[in-house]
């Protein structure tokens, strides 16, 4: 046994003026507590006004991520003992992204609507079969990896780009898309692609890595995103900046061996979209000033044939 | 969820309403698998069927374990087409693993999340369908108007107030009631909530001492070890690394019913062969890469609870509460024998599951009777109107009972305390082995338990999502359904399936063949009996 420290940032919304706080309280811990049980003992035993979502205590129900020590977890599988010492402290925030409802409880509203939002049930094509569909155990197997999401909303908390665009689909509701697409039963991949390649969906994602970070259950949500691409570009949808940025990525390396950055935002957005140039004007100018500025004679890399042999039988 | 898509598809109005986001219901824990019996793999519902009278020791009702077993095929067919990904075999059908008790193996999974995978694409046809779902909404009451069942009343746990919602039909499906027990593997929302609504507006509830206790629970926190792991092969050691099961149970070993393998650890952790209070399950020769492609979950929980490699080391065991086998006695379409009042699953008693339920059988109870119930309850909603009753009134002895409870006293026991000597009571003298004067002393510590109910304190005051006043409310759903148990217990003077007495040591067909039904009254719950519905399964001696 040995006595920790709990600081856990609190919210009481019935307040005449609600702020966040800080409640601090000692547990006793052995080598087993979980997070999720020293919570609990503060809540049962301490403070009973502490509040926070909790139930099965092995990772299935996806009720208790919120963030430990600056990371969004899930405190039922988080054993205190790994993360603190003795006397020291461990930190609990309410998950991000997400408003706070009270204390560590927050509001998965929008959490579920985009969810919703990427038609999360199957979409079968042809006709029923009698029995069961015939399907290979490997994609079955493949897609329990993702099926084993238990929307706790750990990635959807610590992703980097929710934090300031509201807009974006999401690592969760991304994953969730994947599993239909990746699903040999799924008939739907064309409209699922399409609408995946739009504003708001796989191109936005900047690859942080945070939600493959933080994931409890291994869903790596960020490499279906990218796999998610790849199909959709194959599909045929490239005409978004993020496809027309990867074509453009490829084109100018394998051209002259390595990135010609003046011509890659320019092939991005499209040689006559003047308005998205002019946006570049002020960027150019910055960089200018700062001598940041690529040359405006791109030069090739010297033995950039090899890399073309590269380029060649990679295409092949 | 099911209950309500039933329900949805017939054309219904219909609402979902749930304590928690429906995705974090406990069913989430079913690892293991749905049993079916497919014909075309030389299986037969009669052998199903067979092997789930004998697994309930001959206290199933035959008649509604003949319609299980008849449909589960059709129902698992529909699941995979709904989405279901279940695991395959080399040709690309349906792979099934065995399970304890039967003698085919006619377990379908998912790895071992098969109850998140089905709940999960439940849940996406509810999304489908845009089926109302009160998300977080707590049930207090059932409203009873001219003795029937004509709405809820509820609290909005995010806001905290209370609202009234009228129907012509209402179906509990709010599983079972393991935190009655401490420890238990359930989660800690499952406080036989429903069991306690019903029952308080007459409901009988039926069987309810039979209570399973899963044979392999982690040490420490309980939390459930599949017994997917004992159908992939895993073995169960004593101290001397001796598989004991050899003595118990010679023919299954492992495999024997559910029942049986806890007797049989608690026997031999009695007798000193165990370490710790626990047995030993070794799964190390299935090979690492079976554990990890079947066993994926219990591999982490090994890892991220106590700290075992199951892969390399036997992991430490014990038996613990895991299933309620009783409940709301209902006939097979779901309905209760108070009008308006439906029930499904591990809440309502059927019954299926007898004195003992067979692994993987309640996955397919709850999509079975949940469908019917579904059907039924919107069925007779063509037939009924909405009775008028005084909403205001409703609202206002909730808000008042609530308003009390808030500004107790802060002198009494907290609610965990009365919890924790709730649970441990049960788990003692309710548990593997029972006897009289063990269940009469747990009887009374209920009653006086109740009586500490009436002043534990809520120490949050406010309304937003105030857990405390969850829990209290909760404490006295649990609290009747730990006097049912106790009652249903003490009635039935005989051992049959989980309910296993020290002083009545044998099954007694001639006086105890029947149901036991416990109703509440002002003196302490009231039995009366009910006879099991026999098709064409004459009882005989259980052996494995």
């Amino acid at each position: 046994m040995m006595e920790i420290n709990l600081h856990v940032k609190r919210y009481d919304p019935e307040t005449e003026n609600p702020e966040h706080y800080w409640a601090d309280y000692k547990v006793d811990i052995d080598q087993f507590t979980t997070v999720l049980d020293a919570l609990i003992k503060v809540r049962e035993d301490m403070d009973g006004t502490l509040a926070l979502r909790c139930s099965c205590r092995s990772a299935i129900c996806g009720s208790c991520a919120m963030r430990v020590n600056g990371h969004a977890s899930l405190a039922c599988k988080t054993r205190a003992s790994q993360i603190c010492a003795e006397g020291e402290t461990i930190t609990i925030e309410p998950a991000g992204v997400m408003p706070v409802v009270k204390d560590l409880v927050v509001d998965m509203t929008p959490f579920w609507d985009k969810i919703k939002a990427v038609e999360p049930w199957m979409q079968p094509q042809g006709p029923v079969p009698q029995g069961e569909y015939i399907a290979p155990n490997e994609d079955m197997l493949h897609l329990a990896g993702v099926m084993g999401c238990i929307m706790c909303g750990a990635c959807v908390s610590d992703c980097t780009l929710l934090e300031v665009d509201p807009n974006f689909l999401g690592p969760a509701a991304l994953a969730k898309a994947y599993r239909f697409v990746a699903d040999p039963r799924d008939g739907a991949d064309e409209i699922r692609l399409k609408s995946l390649s739009e504003y708001t969906g796989v191109w936005d994602c900047t690859r942080c890595f945070e939600c493959v970070e933080v994931c409890p259950k291994g869903v790596a949500p960020m490499e279906r995103i990218m796999v998610l691409r790849d199909k959709a570009m194959n599909a045929g949808y490239d005409d978004s900046y993020g496809a027309r940025h990867t074509d453009a990525f490829v084109e100018l390396v394998g051209h002259s061996g390595w990135l010609n950055e003046l011509m890659l935002p320019i092939k991005t957005v499209g040689m006559f979209n003047m308005p998205a140039l002019l946006n570049f004007a002020p960027v150019g100018l910055r960089a200018m000033r700062k001598r940041k500025m690529p040359p405006l004679f791109h030069k090739m890399l010297p033995g950039v044939e090899n890399v073309r042999r590269i380029f060649r039988r990679l295409n092949k | 969820m099911r209950a309500a898509l039933a329900a949805h598809q017939s054309g219904a109005n219909t609402a979902l309403i749930s304590k928690v986001y429906p995705v974090r219901s406990h069913s989430n824990a079913a690892q293991g698998g749905i049993n079916a019996a497919l014909v075309d793999r030389g299986d037969s519902w009669e052998e199903h069927a067979f092997d789930t009278i004998k697994g309930s020791d001959y206290l199933g009702d035959q008649d509604a374990i003949e319609i299980m077993c008849k449909v589960a095929g059709e129902e698992l067919i529909e699941l995979e087409h709904m989405g279901v990904i279940f695991n395959r075999d080399d040709e690309g059908h349906l792979g099934t693993r065995a399970f304890g008790g039967q003698q085919r193996a006619r377990t379908f999974f998912v790895a071992d999340f098969t109850g998140q995978a089905m709940l999960h694409v439940l849940h996406e046809q509810v999304m489908k369908l845009g089926v109302t779902a009160y998300e977080e909404w707590f049930v207090t009451t059932l409203i009873m108007e001219d003795g029937e069942c004509c709405g809820v009343v509820a609290m909005e746990i995010r806001t905290g107030r209370i609202y009234v919602i009228r129907a012509k039909t209402v179906i509990l499906a709010t599983g079972g009631l393991g935190r009655v027990y401490e420890p238990s593997t359930n989660a800690l929302i499952v406080t036989g909530d429903g069991m306690a609504l019903a029952y308080n507006v007459g409901a009988p509830l039926m069987d309810m001492e039979m209570v399973q206790y899963h044979p392999t629970t982690l040490t420490g926190s309980g939390v459930l070890i599949t017994e997917g792991a004992r159908g992939e092969g895993a073995y169960l050691l004593n101290k001397d690394g001796d598989r004991f099961m050899q003595t118990y149970a010679p023919s299954m070993m492992e495999l024997a019913s559910r029942d049986v393998v806890s007797r049989s650890e608690t026997m031999e952790i009695a007798a000193g062969r165990g370490i710790n209070g626990c047995v030993l399950l070794d799964c190390v020769h299935l090979g690492e890469r079976l554990i990890k492609e079947k066993l994926s979950q219990i591999y982490d929980i090994g890892l991220d609870l106590v700290g075992i490699d199951i892969t390399k080391e036997p992991i430490p065991i014990r038996p613990g509460m895991h299933y309620q086998m009783g409940g709301i006695k209902t006939d097979v379409d779901g309905l209760t024998r108070v009008p308006g009042l439906y029930a499904a699953g591990e809440c309502a008693n059927v019954s299926v599951h007898g004195g003992n339920r067979l692994g993987a059988n309640s996955l397919l109870d709850t999509v079975v009777f949940g469908r019917r119930a579904g059907n039924h309850a919107a069925e007779a909603t063509r037939d009924r109107e909405y009775k008028t009753f005084n909403v205001d009134a409703w609202v206002e002895n909730e808000e008042q009972r609530i308003r009390d409870m808030l500004d107790r006293e802060p002198n009494g026991d907290r609610v965990a305390k009365v919890r924790l000597d709730m649970g441990t009571v049960m788990n003692e003298y309710l548990g593997v082995f029972r006897e009289e004067q063990g269940m009469q002393r747990a009887l009374e510590t209920i009653k006086e338990l109740k009586q500490r109910y009436q002043s534990v304190p809520v120490e949050n005051k406010g309304r937003v999502f105030n857990t405390d006043l969850v829990f209290a409310l909760e404490l006295g759903f649990m609290l009747d359904c730990a006097e049912s148990i106790a009652a249903g217990a003490l009635e039935r003077k005989e051992s049959r399936g989980a309910h296993s007495r020290t002083d009545y040591t044998s099954r007694d067909d001639e006086n105890w063949l029947k149901h036991i039904l416990t109703v509440p009254s002002e003196d302490g719950p009231q039995v009366s009996h009910l006879p099991v519905v026999i098709t064409q399964w004459t009882p005989e001696e259980r052996k494995y």
